[in-house]
């Protein structure tokens, strides 16, 4: 039986096809104006890739910012929706029993979920509708230093000094950017300082939940290794980065999907 | 006076609130904070008063984050500072 | 449109009171208020108003407040040194060498309102470039309640500019260009400034035309500084000052909101903050020579 997960974020829709318990293909394409267009688009080019045909799919689940899109909604038609903390609660548990916390941070949101040992959601928080708390900071950022969203992780490291940044907005922190750079503070410091603000935030949320072992970070942002360092420093404790974090809503939403097909 | 420290932002509204007039400068709150987030200054508003209990600049731009700990999630409480003023002076907005 | 155009840029401006004499005066004192967009200086003549100067806030707050009292004393005689006491308020106040003390630019706008507008005045209303405050006062300009939001941009006259950056209408007319409308669309729904940024472009390229998009950005500013403005609660006389009180996009549909018409200033509002400095060091002045 091959079921599917689709996640619907700010930026990127993500698709993962599980048969039996493997995931048979992942994909990620950029969302556009119309929500439903750029899903199916993404949705076909995977069948078409697996060779399937839309009546393969046992079942699909939807979860993200823009799930309601297509939820009973044609062509993709999801049979079901589910909320962005259920789906990285399951999503992150399946790929690591041992995950009692789980932080997703994304294009525009963050979420600290403290999860049970049979990997249900027990607390949770979610920074939402400020840009400072989520990826759109980095990247705005990165904009700013005139650096790709990619070069900020690697440059990030190289960094040898420690720069405060006092801004806790995403505008005021461009400008801030702005007169660090004319300062002739390096950029490798410019984009540490930037990681460590937020890494900051993002700590001081999922403390509310309560930091318990083990920490799995997922969504888009964990791929930033400028952004994990500081964040494991905050939080003092390792973290495991799963392979293919930013598909971890989608799985679990696929994880979902084959367990209401049972 | 009732002075508001903090912010709206769109996640929410983020301000403690201190009565400047049950204020009575004792600093208790400050003792218990453990995020070092409140101090005595001089009363900038009215050059004749004494002291006043505020909320420190570095923090009114992240108080979600600075107060984040003393607010848990799973067991919401009264935070140290609240219980510790004996004049009700302090409140916040979340 | 030259790719030079700047459409946040707004012009700077200086007067000084022709009537007016400084070398009659007994107390001569001066209020720099710096703010992080413009900067003010006001010169008053025993409490009242002498000359003034508005400027764009430079790189180096330091020179920005030398240049800015240098332009509002210049063709009147006055010497920077004549000046008795000199009050730095706002944003940039620890900035400003010459000032014999700062105060908090609450206490200063509050007082300042008072001279601006008269005594009538209970609720202060001041957005400025990189903040927005919210004043309730008595009928001596003493602060009852007061809050200022300076961690986000939303709601402060950055937002606006972002605003006027995107749909390329300079930024002294995007009141005026949001007023357009026989009717306003429901307000932007993100307040955080990049999120509303990307749903203003988004509206754009629906085929929204810029005003009913201006409209939605307008309406969307004025929920929020209404809802700070309940926080320290309204009552009359209410009065808007700050860069953001010359937009009649924003003043209109606050006065929509609020049911209540803001009094009309007999002069600069902007100036407020530099007012209220300069009548505490007046205050001050007189203590030190024990007058009060």
């Amino acid at each position: 039986m091959i079921v599917a997960g689709i996640d619907i974020g700010a930026k990127f829709a993500k698709i993962v096809f599980l048969q039996d318990d493997e995931v048979l293909y992942r994909a990620k394409g950029i969302v556009g104006f119309d929500v439903n267009k750029s899903a199916t688009s993404i949705f076909q080019t995977a069948l078409k890739k697996c060779n399937l045909q839309p009546n393969d799919i046992a079942r699909t689940v939807a979860t993200g910012m823009g799930k309601g899109e297509i939820l009973q909604k044609e062509p993709i038609k999801a049979s079901q929706a589910v909320s962005e903390v259920v789906a990285d609660a399951t999503g992150a548990w399946h790929l690591r029993q041992t995950a009692r916390t789980v932080i997703d941070v994304g294009a525009e949101e963050g979420r600290g979920i403290k999860v049970t040992e049979d990997g249900k959601v027990k607390d949770f928080v979610i920074n939402e509708r400020c840009a400072a708390g989520a990826g759109t900071f980095v990247e705005t950022m990165a904009r700013a230093l005139e650096v790709t969203v990619e070069d900020m992780g690697p440059l990030s490291l190289k960094s040898t000094k420690a720069v405060p940044m006092n801004a806790q907005c995403t505008v005021f922190a461009e400008s801030e950017v702005v007169s660090l750079i004319h300062s002739r503070v390096a950029k490798e410091d410019i984009a540490r300082a930037i990681h460590d603000a937020m890494a900051g935030r993002i700590a001081s949320m999922v403390l509310r939940v309560g930091v318990e072992k083990d920490i799995v970070l997922v969504g888009g942002v964990a791929l930033n290794q400028g952004f994990v360092k500081p964040l494991q420093d905050e939080l003092n404790t390792e973290i495991i980065i799963p392979e293919f974090p930013e598909f971890t809503g989608a799985f679990g939403s696929a994880v979902i999907a084959k367990e209401k097909s049972q | 006076m009732k002075a508001h420290y903090g912010y709206k932002d769109g996640s929410g509204d983020f301000f403690i609130i201190i009565d400047t007039d049950l204020c009575n400068g004792c600093g208790d709150c400050i003792q218990v904070c453990p995020q070092n987030v409140l101090e005595l200054v001089e009363n900038e508003f009215d050059i004749e008063c004494d002291k006043m209990v505020i909320v420190k600049d570095n923090h009114r731009r992240k108080l979600k984050y600075s107060c984040g700990p003393c607010k848990p999630v799973a067991s919401p409480k009264k935070t140290p500072c609240i219980q510790a003023c004996r004049q009700d002076a302090i409140t916040h907005s979340w | 449109m030259s790719q030079e155009t700047q459409f946040w840029k707004w012009p700077e401006y200086r007067y000084t009171e022709p009537d007016k004499d400084w070398r009659k005066a007994h107390i001569i004192t001066a209020g720099i208020d710096i703010g992080s967009v413009g900067s003010k200086a006001a010169i008053m003549l025993d409490g009242e108003l002498y000359a003034y100067s508005v400027m764009r806030t430079g790189g180096v707050s330091e020179a920005t407040s030398v240049k800015a009292m240098e332009w509002a004393l210049k063709d009147t005689g006055l010497k920077k040194e004549k000046i008795h006491y000199v009050v730095g308020t706002g944003y940039g106040r620890v900035n400003v060498p010459f000032a014999s003390r700062t105060i908090t630019e609450i206490a200063c706008h509050a007082r300042g309102a008072h001279y601006v507008y008269g005594p009538t005045v209970r609720t202060v209303l001041d957005v400025g470039g990189q903040d927005c405050k919210a004043i309730r006062c008595d009928e001596k300009g003493k602060v009852l309640s007061f809050l200022m939001n300076d961690k986000c941009a939303a709601g402060t006259g950055r937002g606006l500019e972002v605003f006027a950056d995107l749909i390329g209408i300079p930024i002294q007319n995007l009141g005026e260009v949001s007023l357009q409308v026989e009717k306003d669309p429901p307000p932007v729904s993100n307040t955080c400034v990049v999120f509303a940024k990307a749903e203003s472009l988004a509206l754009l390229r629906q085929g929204w035309s810029k005003e009913k998009v201006a409209a939605a950005y307008h309406a969307a500013m004025a929920d929020r500084i209404a809802d700070l403005l309940a926080r320290v609660g309204i009552e009359k006389e209410f009065v808007v000052t700050g860069g953001v009180s010359k937009n009649h996009g924003i003043i209109e549909r606050l006065t929509r909101l609020l049911k209540i018409q803001p009094l009309e200033p007999n002069m600069d509002p902007i100036l407020a903050g530099a007012i209220g400095a300069a009548l505490f060091a007046k205050a001050l002045q007189e203590k030190q020579l024990g007058l009060r």
